[in-house]
C-alpha cells in the first residue's frame, strides 16, 4: 500500500514536471480561461434580462461554468499522453519494474487534480477582475473546485481508458471532440437550466457535467442549498469511481495484449 | 535451479492465430552472454516479453534468476534489468531524471541513489548531457542510457532486445563494447536478441537460433559452425595448372574432401583448415605447381541458418518485413 503511494507520487511527479516544460501548454490553458470568459462574457450578457434566467449578472453566472467547463476540457485530452507513453515504451518499460501497476494511471489522475485546482483557483481570481462576485465565499469556492476536480478525474480515467483501448491519436481525437462539446452544451454551463428545451433538460439531468456546474453554482449563492451541493457531489464522486474502475479494466486489456 | 535463465516449451499465441512461439525451449548459464538470433518476427521478442514478466505464456514454463516467471512476477522484476527494442525513456525528462526515477520504482532512495546515478552517467560518458532532457539526445546517446537505466538497480540478469538496432556503424561498435564489458566486469547474465549475424557471433557465448517461433539450433557459436563439418580452404595458383595434376597431388592429405579445381583456383574442405593447410602447400610444392595466396575460412553463421532454417538469413528477414 505504502508503495502504491510512493510510486503514484513518483508518477505525479514525472507528469507535473513533464508538464510544466511545455511553455505552450501553459500559455494556451491560461489564455483559454480568459477568453472564454471575456468572450462569452461579452456575447451573452444580455440573456440574463430573459425573464426565467434568474440570475442577477451573467459574469457571475458564467465563471463557475467555466471552471468546471476548464477541468473538463483539459481531462479530456489526457488519454493523449497515455498513448504517446504506450508508443514510446515508457509503459512497458515500467511494467517490467516493480512499480505498483494502479500507480500508471492513478499519478495521471493526481496530477490532473492539481492541475484542475490550480486552473479553478486561476479562473476564480480572473472572474474577480472581470467583475464577478462570489456570495458564497471560501466554502462555495472549495465546493466548487471539489466539484470540478471530480468531474475532471472521472473524465480523466475515462479518456485514459478510450486512449489504451484505442491506442491511437486520432481516435482519441474523433471521440473527445464528439462528446466533450456537447455535454457542455447539455449542461447549464453557459444556459440557465429553465430556458433550455424540454429534452435538453432531461438530458442534462443525467450529465455529470451538469451535476458539477449545479453544485459548484448553488455553492456560490448568498444561502447555498447544501444538501443539492452534498447530493451531486456524492453522484459526481459515484462517476469518478465507476470511471477508475472501467479505466482499470481497459488497462488489464492491455497488459494482455502485449 | 543452476541456470541463470531456463525456458520450456514456451508457446504464445496472439490473437488473429499469430503462432509467435511454439513450443521454445532455451538454458542460459550465470554470468554469460546468451543471443537469440533470428529475423524480423521468428519470436525473440516474444520470447523476451515472456521471460520479463511482461507477457504470460500459453504453455510452458520459465524461470529467471531462480524465480518462476509466471507464478513469482514480483520476485523475478527485481532481479532482471530490460532494455526493450522500444526505447522506453521519458523523452521530456533529463538522462539523470530518467535514472532517478528509475531507482526509486526499485525502492532505491537518498544518497545511494544519486551515487548510483552519477556512476552510471559516467560509466557511459553521458555526464555532459546529464541535466539535458532527452530529446536532445542523439540515437547512440539515448540507447546507452536505455542500457543504463536498465543497470540502475544492479540486476542480476540483463535483457537486451536489438541493442544495436538503429545505430550508427560508431555507436553500434560502442555499443558492442559496453556488452562486452558488462558480462566480463560484472558478472551479470545477459540474453540479447539480434537479427545481426556478426553481432551474435561476436557477443555471445551461446546461440539460439530462432525461425518462425522455433529454436532450430542451440549452441556456441563455434559448435553451431562446426556442425557444418570442416573450414573452406581456397588457393590461387600462379599459374593454371591441369586439374588431374593437382586432385593427384592431394590424394593423399588426409581430411580434405570436396577438392575443386577451376583455372588458377582450387577449392576445398577440411576438418581442420589450419592443419591441412601445410599439407596441402607440401603436396602442390612436391608436384611442381606454385601457389599464389591461401585463405582458410571459418563457416559463417549465415551459412548455419542457411541449413538450419532451410532459406537465406536475408530472405528470411525480407519477408517478414513484408509481412
Amino acid at each position: 500500500m505504502t508503495h502504491m503511494v510512493a510510486d503514484t507520487l513518483f508518477m505525479t511527479q514525472r507528469h507535473f514536471r513533464n508538464l510544466l516544460r511545455q511553455p505552450a501548454w501553459i500559455f494556451i490553458s491560461l489564455v483559454q480561461p480568459v477568453v472564454w470568459l471575456l468572450l462569452y462574457g461579452a456575447l451573452f450578457r444580455k440573456i440574463v434580462e430573459i425573464p426565467g434566467f434568474g440570475a442577477g449578472s451573467y459574469i457571475d453566472f458564467l465563471t463557475p461554468g467555466i471552471v468546471v467547463m476548464t477541468c473538463l476540457f483539459s481531462a479530456g485530452w489526457s488519454g493523449m499522453d497515455l498513448i504517446e507513453d504506450i508508443d514510446r515504451g515508457v509503459i512497458d518499460r515500467f511494467l517490467v519494474s516493480p512499480a505498483s501497476r494502479s500507480s500508471l494511471i492513478a499519478g495521471r489522475l493526481v496530477q490532473g487534480a492539481l492541475v484542475g485546482v490550480i486552473q479553478s483557483v486561476i479562473i476564480v481570481v480572473l472572474g474577480l477582475v472581470v467583475g464577478a462576485t462570489y456570495p458564497g465565499g471560501i466554502a462555495g469556492i472549495a465546493a466548487l473546485t471539489i466539484c470540478a476536480v471530480l468531474l475532471g478525474t472521472g473524465v480523466g480515467a475515462l479518456s485514459n481508458a478510450i486512449g489504451v483501448l484505442s491506442r491511437r491519436v486520432e481516435t482519441m481525437v474523433a471521440v473527445s471532440n464528439f462528446i466533450l462539446l456537447p455535454l457542455t452544451f447539455l449542461s447549464s454551463v453557459f444556459m440557465a437550466k429553465a430556458l433550455m428545451p424540454g429534452w435538453m433538460q432531461s438530458i442534462a439531468r443525467y450529465n455529470p457535467v451538469d451535476w458539477a456546474v449545479q453544485a459548484g453554482r448553488e455553492g456560490l449563492t448568498s444561502g447555498p442549498d447544501w444538501g443539492l451541493v452534498m447530493s451531486r457531489m456524492g453522484w459526481l464522486l459515484a462517476f469518478t469511481v465507476v470511471c477508475a474502475w472501467l479505466a482499470t479494466r481497459a488497462f488489464r486489456v492491455y497488459q494482455r495484449s502485449i | 535451479m543452476d541456470n541463470a535463465i531456463e525456458a520450456r516449451s514456451l508457446v504464445k499465441t496472439y490473437r488473429g492465430d499469430v503462432r509467435a512461439l511454439d513450443g521454445v525451449s532455451l538454458a542460459a548459464a550465470p554470468g554469460t552472454v546468451f543471443g537469440l538470433l533470428g529475423p524480423n518476427g521468428a519470436g525473440k521478442s516474444t520470447a523476451v516479453k515472456i521471460l520479463t514478466t511482461l507477457s504470460r505464456p500459453d504453455a510452458g514454463e520459465a524461470w529467471v534468476a531462480g524465480y518462476d516467471v509466471i507464478r513469482q512476477p514480483a520476485k523475478v522484476r527485481l532481479a532482471i534489468g530490460a532494455v526493450a527494442q522500444k526505447s522506453g525513456l521519458d523523452l521530456q525528462a533529463t538522462g539523470s531524471e530518467n535514472l532517478l526515477l528509475q531507482g526509486r520504482l526499485y525502492g532505491m532512495r537518498g544518497g545511494a541513489l544519486r551515487a548510483r546515478a552519477r556512476e552510471l552517467l559516467g560509466r557511459f560518458g553521458l555526464d555532459d548531457a546529464a541535466d539535458r532532457t532527452v530529446r536532445t539526445y542523439s540515437g547512440g546517446m539515448q540507447r546507452k542510457l536505455d542500457v543504463a537505466v536498465g543497470l540502475m538497480h544492479r540486476p542480476e540478469v540483463l535483457f537486451l532486445d536489438e541493442p544495436t538496432t538503429g545505430l550508427d556503424p560508431e555507436a553500434r561498435v560502442d555499443m558492442w563494447r559496453e556488452i562486452a564489458r558488462l558480462a566480463g566486469d560484472e558478472g551479470l547474465t545477459i540474453l540479447m536478441t539480434t537479427h545481426y549475424l556478426e553481432e551474435a557471433d561476436s557477443l555471445a557465448q551461446r546461440l539460439a537460433i530462432f525461425d518462425r517461433g522455433k529454436v532450430v539450433a542451440e549452441g556456441t557459436p563455434d559448435e553451431l559452425k562446426g556442425e557444418l563439418r570442416g573450414d573452406a580452404i581456397a588457393v590461387e595458383l600462379e599459374e593454371q595448372a591441369l586439374g588431374g595434376d593437382v586432385r593427384q597431388a592431394l590424394e593423399r592429405v588426409p581430411d580434405l574432401y570436396d577438392v575443386a579445381v577451376e583455372a588458377r583456383a582450387l577449392r576445398a574442405r577440411a576438418d581442420s583448415g589450419a592443419r591441412a593447410v601445410p599439407v596441402v602447400l607440401a603436396a602442390l610444392e612436391a608436384q611442381g605447381i606454385k601457389v599464389a595466396s591461401v585463405t582458410v575460412s571459418r563457416p559463417s553463421l549465415d551459412d548455419v541458418y542457411l541449413r538450419y532454417a532451410g532459406r537465406a538469413f536475408s530472405e528470411a528477414d525480407e519477408e517478414a518485413k513484408k509481412r
